[in-house]
């Protein structure tokens, strides 16, 4: 090891110590989980190899922004199609996720960059544009899997509603209500605590890069309202989405795939 | 499963879907009121086909009650304001009062009997001026008392508001306590529909098994 900033293969080597303390634990346990820690370090440490080198193209002051368009374009694709294999193919959210990540990272950005939050250069659009889809990634797989399953849940609950003559989006109103606090509550409860419980990775990593903490405190504030609000978007479009794909435009809530009546 | 059902119903007070359990009966009340539609043919009301009308408006005349009651969160007035959010407080006073729940108002609907909640169930549906109720065992989750209750229930809204209901039914006597008309089902059709006298004539299992013993 150098510096605070930096890092080399030896100092990584040897950070990875954790990683066999890690394993040992998960043996001693007998967790069986030995192989996913091996699997998910390799993995982890090839990514961000990749990643990167890509980020190099990208980044650097004198290359053109479009690649950091480019890079913010696919990055939406594989987060929408991650969401798709998580939910499962009870209910096709790929264009949906892609339209939700787009509005929310459009918006996001709208506000950051045309408030001139940051300049507007590749350094800070991939990083943050990085955080928003990232984050809300979880929030958004999470809000999709507990509406699929409010509506087989409380199916009886829900034809109730719609038989007293009720729109299926009122019907299903109180089911989006429950599912969308309950995607939304984790990000606001790290929101709070963050400072106290947890330092977040953004602050942190430019703490250790010798940037003043002052500067790396308002960075971090500025990413979690970016970050809140994203997931905040990102998390409402789904569930207004996967609750019309839900129902048939006759106002019937749709059978869940394999089952009859 | 449905297949080749041919039906024409017109009845006063109670028609009663009998049959044994996977026959048809809730699969038969669920295209009624357009919660589930057939694959082939039509569902009619009034000679008007059911998939050419607004699905909402035309459940607001067809009320449907289920086999368990079921209560939203709140108060008694919170659940009949789900029905017409514009319910005054007096007319849900009358609407409970004609299901024998008057004094219950305010009461927390999950702190209601078993029959309670199915009358308020009742009262719900009533709130939107229903020309029919369909209702698919609505006692067979209740016991004696409860089922005795909303019958007679059942019956005085009948003689006193003209309400006509579609009640599916597999306990014999109650179907012989209740039904003007009477629809058997057996393996996913019709095998046979009519008075209880005239059905006293038709000699099939399925009629035999709906009606018990005299």
């Amino acid at each position: 090891m150098t510096d605070t900033g930096t890092i080399t293969g030896v100092g990584l080597a040897l950070s990875a110590i954790l990683v066999a303390l890690t394993l040992l634990i998960s043996a001693w346990r007998r967790l069986g989980l030995e192989r996913d820690i091996v699997v998910a370090c390799i993995r982890a440490a090839g990514q961000l190899a990749v990643v990167g080198t890509a980020l190099h193209l990208v980044v650097d002051d004198d290359d053109p922004l479009i690649l950091s368009w480019l890079w913010i374009v696919v990055m939406i694709a594989f987060a929408a199609n991650t969401t798709q294999r998580r939910v499962g193919s009870d209910v096709r959210v790929t264009g949906l996720a892609v339209g939700a990540f787009g509005a929310a990272t459009g918006i996001s950005i709208a506000v950051l960059f045309g408030l001139q939050v940051f300049e507007l250069e590749g350094r800070a659009l991939v990083p943050l544009a990085g955080m928003m889809v990232g984050n809300s990634l979880g929030a958004t797989v999470l809000v999709c899997k507990r509406l699929v399953a409010e509506s087989t849940e409380h199916r009886s609950e829900i034809e109730a509603r719609l038989s007293l003559g009720l729109p299926s989006t009122t019907a299903f109103a109180p089911h989006v209500r429950r599912s969308l606090r309950q995607a939304l509550i984790p990000q606001i409860e790290r929101t709070k605590s963050v400072g106290i419980v947890f330092l977040p990775g953004a602050m942190v990593g430019l703490i250790l890069a010798g940037v003043d903490a002052s500067d790396a405190v308002l960075v971090q504030a500025a990413v979690m309202f970016l970050v809140l609000g994203s997931v905040a978007m990102t998390t409402t479009v789904m569930a207004i989405g996967v609750g019309a794909r839900l129902f048939t435009g006759d106002h019937r809530l749709r059978m869940p795939a394999g089952t009859t009546p | 499963m449905l297949r080749d059902v041919d039906l024409e119903l017109s009845w006063e007070g109670f028609a009663v879907i009998a049959g044994a359990s996977g026959s048809g009966k809730t699969s038969l009340l669920r295209l009624m009121n357009r919660l589930d539609v057939p694959t082939g043919g039509t569902v009619a009301w009034n000679e008007v086909d059911v998939a050419n009308g607004d699905p909402c408006e035309l459940r607001r005349r067809v009320g449907y009650i289920a086999q368990h009651p079921l209560v939203f969160e709140g108060t008694a007035l919170d659940n009949l304001r789900v029905a017409e959010p514009a319910l005054t407080r007096p007319a849900a006073e009358h609407l409970l009062g004609r299901v024998g729940l008057g004094d219950k108002i305010d009461q927390s609907a999950a702190t209601l009997s078993g029959g309670e909640a199915q009358r308020l169930c009742i009262a719900r549906t009533l709130a939107t001026a229903p020309e029919v109720i369909l209702a698919d065992e609505p006692t067979a989750s209740l016991d004696g008392e409860a089922t005795e209750n909303i019958e007679l229930l059942a019956r005085r809204l009948t003689d006193t508001d003209g309400v006509r209901w579609v009640w599916v039914s597999h306990d014999p006597a109650q179907i012989r306590r209740l039904a003007n008309t009477v629809i058997v089902m057996s393996e996913g059709t019709v095998a046979a529909v009519g008075t209880i006298d005239a059905l006293r004539g038709v000699d099939h299992p399925a009629v035999h098994q709906a009606l018990g013993a005299a």
